[in-house]
């Protein structure tokens, strides 16, 4: 087994696995819809968004070390991503408001992370016009959720209140990203400012509620980012990661 | 980038593949071919860049390159995955619009165009054409269609589906 990677300093490697770990799970999880999804359009749609994601994480595994025994190797503890994108798919309103809260912060975030010319400048160009289509993706389906029929309304809401406390780790600065190498760095105020204002905005367009209650859980924000992730995530690298441990080395 | 005549045959070797998916344009038609650099005898360095950063025909356009540029006598090829500055669908020749249209798949419009991956305020702007009939009263069925880089449309004149190759 390799030795799990667990960076102490905000280098690019950190870096790079916390923003490759939001990729590489979320990505998991939206492939999880594959033979479930309510129709075929919206099981390719999951699918395509799935596989954006995934080439996302392979560029970032790939600054941080060997992409394979990064995504397949490691244990819960060493994984950086947020625990919103671990969180499981439930209804597929609930995934919609997984994917609303998340792209609206990625594109934010690739959108500042590209204006800038640090390590992650080019990938950010490339990917968040990738990320403008989930986003769009996710903002059309709350407005036909969230003002459709009453059973639509009610499932869309509930989305959005149960997901709601683990948007406030999305706001934490991920270290090396502050710009402070002078390439141009994260201004995470005005981040969670241009966030809480699109996302507010969709959700009254779709006749939804804001939610209001914390952004936090209960244990400290940012757990994610320190390796603490929330039950379900066990169980879902469990199968991301069992083929690779039980034939090491296979290939198609 | 090219500068002598065996990288410009060369290039125009390896722009002549193609592409995995569509097989109907060329990678040089698609724009994906960054650069070529002849770095000594029997050896060459191509730059590719992927339309999207997740697009799983990467691999197979790059070892059809190798081939191709094996089966010339260069022993030793490099291809190189380029990020920056990235892919757009403007980068897609008139010829490669024209073949794609040709096949049936609407080609991307000009980046003058509101819409998402365009910076502009607007999502979606409704006038891409019908392939088949050239009706412009075509509406959007979903955002992502067979591969990540198309949409799927539906043309409301003669009801035919058909891919859109999106803006990017």
């Amino acid at each position: 087994m390799s030795t799990p990677l667990t960076p102490t300093a905000p280098t690019a490697t950190a870096t790079a696995l916390a923003l490759g770990d939001d990729a590489l799970v979320l990505s998991h999880r939206l492939g999880e819809w594959a033979g479930h999804a309510p129709v075929l359009e919206e099981e390719v749609a999951l699918a395509n968004i799935a596989l954006d994601l995934l080439g996302q994480a392979r560029v970032l595994l790939s600054l941080a070390g060997d992409e394979d025994e990064l995504a397949y190797l490691r244990e819960e503890r060493a994984f950086r991503n947020l625990q919103l994108v671990e969180q499981p798919n439930g209804d597929f309103a609930r995934t919609i408001a997984r994917q609303l809260y998340f792209s609206t912060y990625q594109n934010l975030l690739y959108g500042q992370l590209a204006s800038g010319d640090g390590t992650f400048a080019p990938l950010a160009a490339k990917a968040v016009k990738e990320v403008a289509y989930h986003q769009d993706h996710a903002e059309q389906w709350t407005l036909r959720l969230g003002d459709g029929t009453a059973e639509s309304h009610e499932r869309m809401q509930r989305g959005l209140d149960a997901l709601w406390r683990f948007t406030g780790e999305m706001f934490q600065p991920v270290g090396g990203l502050d710009g402070a190498d002078g390439t141009g760095g994260v201004v995470w105020p005005a981040l969670r400012e241009s966030w809480t204002a699109s996302v507010s905005a969709v959700i009254e367009k779709a006749t939804l509620t804001v939610p209001t209650g914390p952004q936090e859980g209960a244990w400290a924000a940012g757990a994610g980012r320190q390796g603490l992730h929330t039950e379900s995530f066990g169980r879902m690298l469990a199968e991301m990661q069992h083929l690779h441990r039980s034939h090491p080395g296979a290939s198609w | 980038m090219v500068t002598t005549a065996l990288e410009e045959e060369l290039l125009a070797l390896a722009g002549s593949v193609p592409d995995p998916e569509l097989p109907v344009i060329t990678l040089a038609e698609l724009g994906v071919l960054r650069g070529l650099r002849v770095r000594g005898i029997g050896k060459v360095d191509v730059e590719l860049t992927p339309t999207y950063t997740g697009c799983p025909a990467i691999e197979t356009m790059t070892a059809d390159i190798e081939q191709v540029l094996r089966e010339r006598g260069m022993a030793e090829v490099s291809v190189r995955t380029v990020l920056s500055p990235a892919w757009s669908t403007d980068d897609i020749s008139a010829e490669g619009r024209r073949k794609l249209a040709e096949f049936g798949i609407a080609p991307p419009r000009p980046h003058s165009v509101d819409g998402p991956g365009t910076g502009g305020p607007i999502p979606l702007t409704l006038s891409v054409r019908c392939p088949h009939c050239g009706s412009t009263d075509t509406e959007l069925l979903s955002r992502f269609s067979s591969t990540a880089c198309k949409a799927l449309r539906r043309c409301v004149s003669c009801r035919e589906p058909f891919d859109h190759f999106k803006e990017l």
